[in-house]
């Protein structure tokens, strides 16, 4: 992988992996998005993944859009295009095909025990997500207060998400984080 | 997140279900909905489909969903070429997935190239690290509201496989497909033998 010349095939060759391995959605994936991105190929640093969680997560459209920015930073247009579609198209041509088959034999009870099944996988691997940007976006002790603070409100109240992280980027604007 | 079993379209449930979408219906209807969409476009997705363009009923949208959730990837993706190819076969699933990834995409890779310019400006420094402090709040507090029902339900087994997950892929940095090749075969076995028992 890492003698691949071309970093297109490389982005390619990452996220059509990761994309059927994405368990729950494009949250399950960031870990290995930060696996493969800065520990593994060295595209970016922790502080510029941390960034582009940043940017994807104030950004309209899909969480998985994440993968985008990273195509970006890797080889421009041309990566961020290449990107997001190896990190789509295989799991869209496979819910196309399964779309199909289980609206012919939708009373098996497979679906809904495989389902059951990878419930618990996902939680954890979104629980690792969280620790793992924790560890990139927190580097001071306030930092990691204003997480805690925004997980409590946003787990207690009803608040649109939207105005927490503008809140936050008006506190980090003034200099507090 | 929102509780997606309760159907948000009791107010009005004898309205007759529209026509099949168009193509470029179903490209507009999607872009509309994913760039309404900030951090997740599933209740815009719902919003959209089930209560403004009554293409489908709460249950149809709820089980498409369920199909969705349950296979790998970007859920709101796949959501998008199930529903789109329902009613017009491959094109209508490729109008539904252009309509939910291009504009947005455009959008972020325009936000890339400000920021691969303009990212090491001091204050554009400081707002990003109070925002991701604040995108990480939010994804934890998701994850708790996730795991609320294990705790209610007590399921320990549930739990255990969620800690080794996490254990494996945040603590270790375990590769994802290493683990999710041994993990899925595992939590399918132990969700069978439970159910079996419950059963019998």
């Amino acid at each position: 992988m890492n003698s691949q010349s071309n970093p297109i095939w490389s982005l390619v060759f990452s996220f059509g992996v990761m994309s059927l391995f994405a368990v729950g959605g494009a949250n399950s994936a960031i870990p290995e998005m930060h696996r493969v991105a800065v520990e593994v190929q060295h595209w970016m640093t922790d502080k510029q993944f941390a960034d582009v969680f940043a940017i994807s997560q104030l950004s309209p459209g899909p969480n998985v859009l994440i993968v985008t920015l990273i195509g970006y930073s890797v080889a421009g247009v041309a990566g961020a295009l290449a990107a997001t579609l190896a990190m789509c198209v295989p799991t869209a041509v496979l819910a196309y095909c399964m779309g199909r088959l289980l609206t012919r034999s939708s009373h098996s009870p497979w679906p809904a025990m495989i389902q059951a099944a990878l419930v618990p996988l996902s939680i954890g691997l979104m629980g690792a997500s969280g620790l793992i940007l924790a560890l990139t976006s927190d580097r001071t002790w306030t930092a990691a207060m204003l997480t805690a603070v925004v997980a409590a409100l946003a787990f207690a109240t009803r608040l649109n998400p939207l105005w927490l992280l503008l809140a936050a980027g008006c506190l980090g604007l003034a200099g507090v984080i | 997140m929102p509780p997606d079993s309760t159907p948000a379209a009791i107010a009005a449930p004898e309205l007759p279900m529209s026509a099949p979408p168009s193509l470029i219906a179903l490209f507009v209807a999607f872009a509309k909905m994913s760039l309404a969409g900030f951090g997740g476009v599933l209740v815009f997705a719902r919003r959209g489909i089930v209560d403004q363009q009554r293409w489908m009923t709460a249950e149809e949208f709820n089980g498409t969903y369920a199909l969705c959730h349950f296979l790998p990837g970007p859920n709101v993706v796949n959501l998008s070429v199930v529903f789109g190819s329902r009613f017009r076969g491959i094109p209508g699933g490729i109008a539904a997935f252009t309509g939910l990834l291009g504009p947005p995409a455009v959008i972020v890779t325009f936000l890339a190239a400000l920021y691969a310019h303009f990212g090491e400006i001091d204050a554009l420094r400081r707002i990003l690290a109070g925002v991701s402090c604040a995108a990480v709040g939010l994804l934890i507090s998701t994850v708790v509201r996730m795991m609320m029902p294990l705790f209610k339900r007590r399921d320990l087994v549930g739990l255990a496989v969620l800690a080794a997950v996490f254990t494996a892929i945040g603590l270790l940095r375990l590769p994802l497909p290493a683990v999710l090749l041994a993990g899925i075969p595992l939590s399918i076995a132990i969700t069978f033998v439970k159910r079996r028992r419950a059963a019998a």
